[in-house]
């Protein structure tokens, strides 16, 4: 618990810093509302619900689009690592696709799917695909041949190899690949939702800054942080449990 | 992740020397490609799908050929690449650094670590109505939000390129005398330069992510700011001549990037495997 103080106190530092700095009116407070105005106006959205709403809209379609790239992309890159004729007709689309970045899909996608819930399931799933595929395909193919020797010599069956030892391997990779993902996920769903959106964080964030509510406007940034250092944070927890076999 | 991993050859195979099978390699390689380009041409042609939804390939090469020869593309991609890059070099120049003393100091690494921990997976995008109040919508506030989203990355790079830095290196170059400064220069700098290089080519690609966001949401020309004007005036022709025209952009990043790297490490054992 200390230990966790200590790490995590210049966070706190910073934090009174800022109250310091907006409470003296060395920062104007039309730039920056003080760390207690901002945190006044989290409890009221909390209380109000609009956080929370938000908030399950945003959850729900990062949720869908990240669970469509992970399944599809470990196809993808598994497909690529173990069949030499798929990966020469894949290799170049995803070599093509690769350098895009990303956003400049947003306007493409509100033609073809409209300002809704699907558009932004699609950008985010394309968006976090390659990173799963690069992932799985690297981790596929760095798998340690004598492995899979050793595996086939002492009978294991195609099915068994890739799923007791191939994956495990392969395993490491995959999960830097999920992370990027994961991150990628939080990345294009604020900036859909800021571009054009009725609900979620983003669009908060966007019509509380329109309106002038700073305050609130921090707190729902603040919120959209803390979120996504959580689901860092999960995720780490979570492979360090998967990996726990690994020396 | 790099994508030279992903390269044109097949894996466990060698360049072929019999050009009948270089050619049905090509082929192969060339199919996925080809095949996207004929499905779209030919779902243009039947009128499959409503033109505004795909437009017909002529029509978006034609654009992209009036880009070129108006200069449209020109100013827009080096508006946006100025913008991009100066905010890359930002990062770059503050993370460095701050990455390299983060195991050097304990200071600095007690105080900047968590700060990183919570920077590195957050959408830095949201800080963007921060910025506009602060910075205004112009070139300014969006090179900071493009120097914001990749300071973090910079930093954990350059402090796990350090960290990594093997200690026979430097216990072997004290034990011949070399000073600390020596020591870091000529030792740790070059062991950390490709985890470093890693970083920085995670970094530039999501510079350009940001920049083109940023773009769309503030407007001010560059290929972002133009894509959202051609989707306002319901131009589809226009958004799909931008995707091209971005991803060209960002091709040339990726790839001066990698050989950027290659002729930094060339000394490196990986520049021999290539």
């Amino acid at each position: 618990m200390t230990r966790t103080m200590i790490r995590y106190a210049p966070l706190l530092i910073l934090a009174a810093l800022w109250e310091a700095l907006t409470r003296l009116g060395i920062v104007p407070r039309s730039l920056l509302p003080p760390v207690s105005d901002v945190f006044a106006a989290f409890v009221g959205m909390l209380r109000d619900g609009s956080l929370l709403s938000n908030a399950a809209e945003s959850f729900g379609r990062g949720a869908a689009g990240l669970a469509a790239a992970v399944l599809i992309g470990f196809l993808l890159g598994a497909g690529m690592a173990l069949r030499p004729r798929f990966h020469a007709v894949i290799g170049p689309l995803v070599q093509a696709f690769y350098p895009l970045p990303k956003t400049a899909l947003v306007p493409l996608v509100m033609i073809w799917f409209g300002l809704g819930d699907i558009g932004k399931i699609v950008l985010i799933f394309l968006g976090c695909l390659l990173p799963v595929t690069l992932g799985t395909y690297n981790g596929v193919r760095g798998v340690d041949r004598v492995l899979v020797w050793s595996a086939r010599s002492l009978g294991a069956r195609p099915r068994e190899v890739v799923l007791e030892v191939m994956l495990p391997a392969a395993l490491p990779q995959i999960l830097t690949g999920l992370r990027t993902a994961t991150a990628f996920a939080f990345l294009l769903m604020v900036a859909s939702e800021l571009i054009i959106a009725n609900n979620g964080l983003g669009y908060l964030i966007g019509s509380l800054g329109d309106n002038g509510a700073y305050p609130a406007m921090y707190a729902a940034i603040f919120t959209v942080i803390a979120l996504g250092f959580c689901a860092d944070q999960a995720f780490a927890a979570l492979s360090a449990h998967l990996l726990r076999w690994r020396a | 992740m790099s994508c030279e991993a992903i390269g044109a050859r097949l894996p466990g195979q060698a360049r072929p020397s019999v050009p009948w099978a270089w050619l049905q390699g090509a082929g192969l390689r060339a199919s996925g490609v080809i095949a996207v380009l004929a499905i779209w041409a030919v779902v243009g042609q039947l009128g499959l799908v409503r033109p505004f939804l795909l437009p017909p390939l002529p029509a978006v090469v034609a654009q992209l050929g009036g880009d070129l020869a108006s200069g449209g593309f020109a100013i827009s991609a080096a508006t946006t690449l100025y913008r991009a890059l100066v905010g890359f070099a930002l990062a770059c120049a503050i993370g460095i650094p701050v990455g390299i003393m983060i195991s050097r100091h304990r200071l600095v690494g007690w105080f900047v670590t968590p700060i990183v921990s919570v920077g590195f997976p957050t959408p830095t995008l949201a800080f963007l109505p921060i910025f506009m109040l602060w910075f205004g919508v112009f070139d300014l506030s969006k090179i900071v939000m493009t120097a914001f989203s990749t300071v973090f990355t910079v930093i954990a790079a350059a402090d796990a390129g350090t960290r990594g830095v093997e200690r026979h290196l430097v216990w072997s170059a004290q034990s011949l005398g070399a000073r600390r400064r020596e020591i870091f220069l000529e030792v740790m700098l070059p062991a950390a330069m490709p985890q470093i290089l890693t970083g920085l080519q995670v970094a530039l690609p999501l510079a350009l992510i940001v920049e083109v966001a940023a773009e769309m949401l503030m407007g001010g020309d560059g290929l972002g700011g133009r894509m959202l004007q051609a989707e306002n005036y319901a131009d589809s022709v226009g958004v799909y001549a931008g995707i091209v025209e971005i991803a060209a952009v960002g091709a040339v990043a990726v790839a001066l990037m990698a050989r950027l790297r290659y002729r930094l490490l060339r000394w490196h054992a990986e520049a021999a495997e290539r």
